[in-house]
């Protein structure tokens, strides 16, 4: 049995998972920081 | 002073500590000078153990290099239940002492330790296949993560259910609570029962049944995976923080003008 597409699946699934949720958590923390800026600048 | 006097100042003293980490503006002003070099480190950490893992660590006898897929999936199995055991103390915080930010982290471990489990649940599935010759199987470590994993979805579900948030918070803390019987179940249930999952191989009391050589990368795997988790979450509540605030700001400017 090739085992490499097992190996890759999972890593793969690993790797999408970080990098997604840490784009989307660094997008989130980058636009609550704008936001809070601008109202506070009002 | 009065008997009844001594008695209560060291609960008043408890009740000042807590409350003195309860403070989100402590909070944030404590996270934000430390977030990029949490990032940093969390990512230099996962990148070293998960290419380590992958490119160079030793194929085992008998699983050959189906066992790459252990620095993986053990890692994220330790981060969801580390995850699910800091939500219940956040729903334990946040019913008996009222702790504001209590709240706001069970929330925000919600959606990321749920994210972990799912993980492990997939390399695990990705790893039974060649080793079982089946994807699933309804044995009792594969099914208590899954409860796991379903108990996330259902703090996830609950905590944003009432229109009231309070509600939603207190009764998402309850099901936290209660779900964390299944932690012991998960650890113990490949003692307790004749299950297909092998059983413990690294043992932090006694000696561990793995190779130093796929030892080394595991372990700096699963500290990236915990620091990433830690990242994660605290960026998610300095974030939360923040857009309440911004909030706030804008309906005191609205009710003034």
């Amino acid at each position: 049995m090739d085992l490499a597409p097992f190996i890759d699946g999972s890593y793969g699934v690993a790797v999408v998972f970080l990098v997604g949720i840490g784009a989307l958590t660094y997008l989130r923390y980058r636009r609550a920081v704008r936001r809070l800026a601008a109202v506070e600048r009002r | 002073m009065s008997e009844k006097l001594l008695t209560a100042m060291p609960a008043q003293r408890t009740g000042a500590w807590l409350h003195h980490f309860a403070n989100p503006g402590r909070f944030l002003r404590l996270v934000q000078p430390a977030l990029p070099w949490a990032a940093a480190f969390s990512i230099g950490l996962t990148v070293t153990g998960l290419v380590w893992g992958f490119c160079f660590a030793p194929a085992d006898w008998e699983q050959g290099i189906a066992s790459r897929i252990m620095y993986v999936h053990v890692p994220a199995a330790w981060v969801a239940m580390a995850g699910y055991a800091a939500l219940a103390v956040c729903s334990l915080l946040s019913i008996v002492w009222r702790h504001p930010l209590a709240d706001l982290a069970a929330e925000e471990i919600g959606p990321v330790g749920a994210g972990f489990t799912a993980v492990c649940l997939v390399s695990g599935s990705l790893w039974g296949k060649p080793m079982w010759g089946a994807y699933w199987v309804w044995d009792a470590r594969l099914t208590s993560v899954l409860v796991l994993f379903f108990l996330y979805l259902g703090h996830i579900a609950l905590i944003r259910a009432f229109d009231n948030p309070a509600h939603g918070h207190r009764a998402a803390a309850i099901l936290a609570l209660v779900g964390a019987v299944n932690l012991p179940i998960i650890v113990f249930s490949v003692q307790w029962w004749n299950t297909l999952h092998q059983g413990n191989t690294i043992s932090f009391s006694g000696s561990s049944k793995i190779y130093i050589t796929m030892l080394y990368p595991l372990l700096i795997a699963s500290v990236g995976f915990y620091l990433s988790f830690l990242t994660l979450v605290s960026a998610r509540m300095a974030a939360a923080i923040m857009e309440r605030r911004a909030r706030n700001l804008l309906v005191a400017a609205a009710e003034r003008g």
